[in-house]
């Protein structure tokens, strides 16, 4: 009898994790725009090192294996994960959406917000400041008062261009491009002497994109604007807390930081600007 | 001999126009080309004014083979003026201005040294009063007499006319004739294309009646309408008078 | 006889007409007019009501409202929007001259007649197709990058003398055309007149093919300068900050798109009168013409 009830509580016990678990999903059904699929949307193409190869079905890649966790903890594994491209502009359309959530470096802004839905962070990016050898060479360093001097280019649909103000100022009025691959551009071409990018994209693009790229530094992300990314959701989507759910599952259970560790080792050892 | 024409051959891809052509034209002479349409006599005009470079055979002016392929057109086209069926005024220009455009140009001298000269033609063909008119405020005669006017402001040695009555209303045409018999009795040298028949035997000193391409007769007026050599000649006399 | 009854009848209403100062005809005809116009605007009223009333109606009104029409983001954006505009016009009135200028060079080439300028008569219909077949967003990244890559010096990389170069190079090619259209339309007589008198090709040209030819084209060149003033903000794609530019920023710091249809606006305002005048010119040279 004691054994039957141990093995009955045993039973509840199990019960309970395995509804745990089956709660999460439950958590997510109907709320899909596909019953049964979650369409998580990318950039096109989705860059290095958030998503490698631009092949996110992989996990490879920090975005691609953070959002694959994301909807395995959702109750999504395999075919029932769908992945789409969309523009950073298509996220924020009214209207109704072709994914569920949307997953590239979107920094969550109080003034978005009031438009869109962010998840809570996922990541939280330093910006960074890139370079090339010249530059370093004539003298540039890390320091507000050296970066004030340079021709600064940016992406448009980032925070950069508003940081870049308020935070270094700068001398001369800035450039800004449609997208990270235009402003290298601008950069080898030599119009602008150095660009914001969060930590991880800098590291990529000096490393890849640039033949004698330098990260000159980085902003302390604890600053009085850490840029915090989010999954952007249109607004009012029920999904959102089945997805900060799993989100803050993961950072307990040290998830979040083992994928940062896996995908963006390199982002250490970057000075930070004074 | 101010004007010699000598075996003068001009084509237009395929359509062989000019069949080598003779002609002489002394000086003071008014010759009438008559044909049908398509003999040739528009072309042999536009020729003799280098607007059409020839094939073969020579034009001779004052001796000198304006011809020649090493000289420079445009000296010699100051000295031969033509005038057009359409009249070709240059109609963003009053009749003034049409008149003294090609000499302000060519001899650097200003409007106002030039205006003296230009008025004197208005006046001579009574035209005075349609010096500040635009083309398309003149009637067909009057802008063809501007057109006249604006070739003999280049003090030309000859004239070249063609068809220069056939686009105008008929009750027209006579102020036109008259310019010409005036410049005539002033003893200019001309070449006309025309189909005015009564008109070139009147005034004419020599006719020629092209066909095909070819001066197939020419003679004083009194023969040539009168007693015509050529069976062709008569018989697109007999069509046309 | 039943002839001559017809003719009779319109007579006398006719005379009767006048006597009232209008004919019978432009008493009919006022009657129509104002009926059409009743009929315009009813239909022109039922029309805004149904888009001021259904379109309010959809279920994703609210959301487009907020987003494209958001008075707030308006309110805080536009004025740097139409300082940010003041770059457009500024390249406008740098690249304009420009492409007259060397749009008529080109077409100028293209009518080279003899045999020695062949060379340049091909490169101008050579330039013409290719910068025609282009897109000009294409030609402004090609250049505007292109060119500065291949290590020119500050201030000669600049993204501002590269992007006018590019939108130079491409709407001359269109201008070029038009000017081209001008050139041929003017009849042949009117050169052989020209050069009877014993005027250089030059001259010709200058005094008596140009100033007619222009006139001709002015309205269709007009337009293209329209066109111009809108494709100015391409010049953004290759850095400089101008007003589609600077929208683009506000639409992404606050994820919103009123800052664009501010930006429209800002341009309808300019181009709206500029076509017009445009409409009127073409109208005036019609009348002129027939």
């Amino acid at each position: 009898m004691k054994d039957l009830m141990k093995a009955g509580i045993a039973a509840l016990g199990l019960g309970a994790v395995a509804s745990g678990a089956w709660a999460a999903g439950d958590c997510a059904a109907g709320k899909t725009l596909t019953d049964g699929v979650l369409t998580i949307a990318t950039g096109n193409p989705a860059y290095f090192p958030w998503v490698i190869d631009d092949a996110p079905e992989t996990g490879k890649g920090f975005e691609a294996a953070v959002a694959l966790e994301i909807a395995r903890r959702m109750g999504f594994e395999g075919d029932a994960v769908k992945w789409v491209r969309t523009s950073f502009d298509e996220a924020i359309q009214p209207g109704a959406k072709n994914f569920d959530f949307n997953i590239q470096q979107y920094s969550i802004t109080p003034e978005r917000d009031e438009f869109i839905d962010f998840s809570a962070p996922y990541y939280t990016a330093a910006q960074s400041v890139v370079v090339r050898q010249p530059a370093v060479d004539a003298g540039a360093e890390p320091t507000v008062e050296s970066l004030k001097t340079l021709k600064w280019g940016a992406v448009e649909s980032t925070t950069a261009p508003g940081l870049i103000q308020e935070l270094i100022s700068p001398d001369a009025s800035m450039l800004l491009y449609n997208d990270v691959a235009d402003s290298v551009e601008a950069l080898k071409a030599g119009q602008v002497d150095a660009i914001m990018l969060d930590l991880p994209s800098a590291l990529f693009t000096a490393a890849v994109l640039l033949d004698d790229g330098v990260v000159l530094g980085q902003f302390e992300t604890g600053g009085d604007s850490p840029d915090e990314l989010g999954l952007v959701f249109e607004e009012g989507n029920p999904l959102r807390d089945c997805a900060n759910g799993a989100i803050e599952s993961m950072r307990e259970d040290g998830t979040l930081a083992r994928i940062e560790a896996e995908w963006l080792q390199d982002a250490t050892g970057v000075p930070v600007i004074k | 001999m101010k004007l010699e024409i000598i075996d003068l051959w001009k084509k237009f891809g395929a359509n062989v126009v000019c069949k080598g052509i003779d002609l002489a034209v002394n000086e003071g002479e008014m010759v009438c080309l008559i044909g049908a349409s398509g003999s040739g006599k528009s072309t042999l005009l536009r020729c003799i004014n280098l607007l059409e470079p020839v094939d073969d055979g020579r034009i001779l002016l004052d001796g000198l083979e304006i011809t020649d392929p090493e000289q420079d057109p445009q000296p010699i086209r100051q000295r031969i003026g033509m005038v057009f069926q359409s009249y070709n005024l240059f109609p963003h220009m009053n009749a003034l201005e049409n008149v003294l455009l090609a000499p302000r140009r060519i001899t650097g001298r200003s409007r106002a040294e030039l205006r003296p000269m230009a008025e004197a033609l208005f006046e001579r063909f009574n035209l005075a009063d349609r010096m500040g008119h635009y083309p398309d405020q003149m009637s067909g005669g009057q802008q063809q007499r501007v057109a006249i006017i604006r070739a003999l402001a280049m003090k030309p040695e000859v004239m070249l006319f063609d068809e220069v009555t056939s686009a105008l209303d008929p009750e027209l045409v006579g102020e036109v004739l008259d310019v010409l018999r005036q410049l005539k009795a002033e003893g200019m040298t001309m070449i006309l294309a025309t189909h005015e028949m009564g008109f070139a035997r009147e005034v004419a000193d020599k006719v020629c009646f092209l066909d095909a391409g070819r001066i197939l007769e020419e003679g004083p007026p009194e023969q040539l309408f009168e007693r015509p050599r050529e069976p062709r000649t008569a018989e697109f006399l007999s069509r046309v008078l | 006889m039943g002839a001559s009854e017809r003719q009779a009848a319109p007579a006398g209403s006719g005379a009767a007409g006048r006597e009232s100062g209008l004919s019978r005809r432009e008493r009919r005809e006022r009657r129509e007019r104002r009926r059409s116009m009743l009929i315009a605007a009813a239909s022109t009223a039922i029309a805004i009501a149904a888009i001021v009333i259904l379109v309010p109606m959809t279920p994703g009104w609210e959301k487009v409202q907020k987003a494209f029409f958001n008075e707030a983001v308006f309110v805080k954006t536009f004025p740097k929007l139409l300082e940010a505009f003041w770059l457009d016009v500024a390249m406008f009135l740098w690249c304009a001259p420009l492409i007259a200028v060397w749009g008529l060079v080109l077409a100028l080439m293209r009518d080279a007649r003899s045999p020695a300028l062949y060379p340049l008569k091909l490169f101008a219909i050579l330039y013409s197709d290719l910068f025609r077949g282009v897109p000009v967003i294409l030609v402004i990244y090609l250049i505007g990058f292109g060119i500065p890559g291949l290590g020119l010096p500050r201030p000669w990389n600049s993204p501002y003398i590269w992007g006018t170069v590019a939108l130079v190079l491409s709407y001359s090619a269109y201008v070029a055309e038009v000017y081209r259209a001008g050139i041929e339309s003017i009849h042949e007589s009117q050169r052989a007149a020209a050069v009877s008198l014993g005027l250089s090709h030059g001259d010709m040209m200058r005094f008596v093919v140009l100033p007619q030819a222009i006139r001709r084209v002015i309205p269709a060149a007009m337009n293209n300068l329209i066109s111009l003033q809108k494709d100015v903000a391409l010049v953004s794609f290759i850095g400089p900050v101008e007003i589609f530019r600077q929208a683009g920023v506000y639409k992404s710091l606050y994820a919103n798109f009123t800052p664009y249809v501010g930006a429209a606006l800002i341009f309808l305002v300019v181009t709206v009168p500029a076509t017009r005048a445009v409409d009127r010119m073409i109208a005036r040279q019609q009348r002129r013409q027939s």
